[in-house]
């Protein structure tokens, strides 16, 4: 391929974004969002299935019929999806308890699906590792990004229950405030977090832009 | 000899917003001093609070808009949005809770969505609705009337004033002691345990109609709207679409069971209705446009609020009814437009127009 991972890290985590730029997989996004924890407990869990599935999608590729294609995608990911599942009731119970519903929900999970259709289908198994590797964590870091700010605002904390991922006695993390924005856990909350989060994004870009189109175009030249 | 020409329109319309919205404030001035008289000097201090945020609000997004602060300072929309969360808020509202409403009315609501004309949603009520939900319970402290034998502690000036700005009540005072429950709480919650509306309406706080005070509040507002009516700055069309669309109902199922429905008197008088008939859902921006669509938009309204009154697990519905008709405006403007004469817009139309021709 003629994109080096470096540039397709920025693709991924930046310009394509899947939360961000394609607002695919919302659902999730917009539920489970409330604390850190959830965000980084759903984002790894998509992580890890759409790693998963692009691999199994990309090596089957010659086999799949097209009529037929998205019923097969759908069965590949629910078959890895069950197996997430049972990953999380076997080590994270509290966190799929806290999760419920939206880890068995990753099957339809838009992004997932885009990806088969788009990249795994057509391209060779490494390099759709690579892009599930790349849209996942753009997916997760923007997942737990929201759900950093909005248990910040919302509870006034940090990382709370974050023994839920990684063991050991239940914490409150860190303490900023005891109370905080009740709006901001609400479903509304997450729904103002997300236009935030791509307005922000909107807006580094236009500055980005300004201050590219500022420098003289034989640098720019020069520069690609 | 030489006569002067004179050509149309010979009266020249109020057209400034300034103008409109300082007579849409000098109308509610009167419920303004009632509400004082009624419930203290808190009302003062939420409307300096959220005057003070929303015209802060304003300048700072006009200036990031690259706009003239002054254009959009002096056509007094913040101070109506500001009065309308006044009006809405208890009396003892700490200011952070009065200054988010403002702040959020004004930011997101209005400025957001592009400014005072473009707005889909009446600012004052998406500011009321969020601090509603935000900080449900800092929006319950609502005083018993002063009517001189209730039985309640009264706060002076200085320690409203306290409380706005600190939220803590001077030594010795507990929530409890001065605050009641709205004639609107005590009517749910009284049918909630199965009393019948004879026992409530029983209970000191409540008046000929609605709860003492309130009714006094609301014969002022009712001044206010109806002179804004004679003024020509509001249609008849949403106030009277908003009382049928309550009362039709509420009259209904009062007649069908007096004992569980509070009477459409109560309806009338009792929260915000008068003040939501006359002064939110007419706000000019996010009501319908077209005579028959705003008629329309007034009964949903007044539809909504029973509902949520009767069934819904706030006591009053004035807010979130007036947000979901905002939601409602494009589709009733659409399905409402007004026949325009020399047009043909349907076959059906111009056909039996020729009949009768």
């Amino acid at each position: 391929m003629s994109i080096g991972i470096l540039e397709r890290f920025k693709i991924g985590l930046w310009r394509d974004n899947p939360g961000l730029v394609q607002l695919l997989g919302l659902c999730p996004l917009l539920a489970v969002t409330a604390t850190f924890v959830n965000g980084l407990g759903l984002g790894i869990a998509t992580l890890a299935v759409l790693m998963a599935s692009n691999a199994l999608v990309s090596a089957t590729r010659r086999w799949i019929q097209p009529e037929i294609r998205v019923p097969i995608y759908v069965l590949i990911i629910a078959s890895l999806v069950t197996c997430i599942e049972l990953v999380f009731k076997a080590w994270f119970p509290d966190l799929d308890r806290s999760l419920g519903i939206f880890i068995p929900l990753i099957v339809t999970n838009c992004a997932i699906v885009a990806r088969a259709e788009i990249f795994a289908s057509r391209n060779p198994v490494g390099t759709s590792i690579i892009d599930g590797l790349v849209m996942g964590s753009g997916f997760a870091l923007l997942l737990l990004t929201i759900g950093a700010f909005r248990e910040l605002l919302g509870q006034g904390t940090l990382f709370s229950r974050i023994d839920m991922l990684f063991g050991g006695e239940p914490v409150r993390g860190l303490v900023l405030a005891e109370n905080g924005w009740l709006l901001l856990v609400l479903p509304p909350g997450a729904f103002f977090s997300l236009a935030l989060a791509i307005a922000a994004k909107n807006l580094i870009d236009m500055r980005r832009k300004e201050s590219s189109a500022a420098t003289p175009r034989r640098a720019r030249i020069l520069n690609r | 000899m030489e006569f002067k020409r004179r050509e149309a329109p010979f009266l020249a319309p109020q057209v400034s917003v300034s103008s409109l919205m300082l007579q849409v404030l000098a109308a509610m001035v009167p419920a303004a001093m009632a509400h004082v008289w009624y419930f203290g000097p808190g009302f003062i201090f939420n409307l300096l609070v959220a005057a003070l945020f929303a015209a802060a609000g304003e300048a700072l997004m006009l200036s990031l808009r690259s706009r003239k602060p002054e254009s959009g300072l002096t056509d007094y929309s913040a101070l109506v949005t500001a009065a309308l969360l006044a009006f809405a808020l208890p009396s003892l509202t700490p200011w952070w809770v009065t200054a988010t409403g403002a702040l959020f009315a004004v930011v997101v609501a209005k400025h957001l969505y592009g400014g005072l004309g473009f707005n889909i949603f009446n600012p004052a009520m998406a500011g009321y609705v969020v601090v509603l939900v935000a900080f449900p319970m800092h929006l319950n402290l609502w005083v018993a009337p002063s009517m001189g034998d209730l039985d309640y502690q009264h706060l002076s000036i200085l320690q409203t004033l306290a409380f706005t700005l600190t939220g803590s009540l001077p030594e010795g005072m507990t929530v409890d002691a001065i605050s009641r429950a709205t004639p609107l709480d005590v009517m749910k919650s009284g049918l909630n345990n199965a009393r019948t509306v004879t026992e409530i309406r029983a209970i000191p706080i409540m008046g000929d109609f609605g709860g003492r005070g309130w009714e006094w509040i609301g014969n002022f507002l009712a001044f206010g709207g109806l002179w804004l009516l004679i003024k020509k700055i509001i249609r008849w069309q949403i106030p009277v679409g908003v009382f049928i669309g309550l009362l039709l109902p509420a009259t209904i199922m009062y007649m069908l069971d007096q004992g569980s429905h509070a009477s459409p008197g109560f309806h009338l008088f009792g929260g915000a209705t008068i003040l939501c008939a006359f002064f939110i859902a007419t706000d000019p921006v996010t009501a319908a446009t077209s005579p028959k669509g705003r008629f329309v938009y007034g009964l949903g309204i007044g539809l909504l609020i029973y509902c949520i009154r009767r069934w819904g697990s706030y006591a009053d519905g004035v807010a979130f009814a007036v947000l979901l008709m905002n939601m409602a405006v494009p589709a009733i403007d659409y399905l409402t437009r007004p026949h325009i004469v020399g047009h043909n817009d349907g076959v059906n139309r111009s056909r039996s127009g020729g009949n009768d021709a």
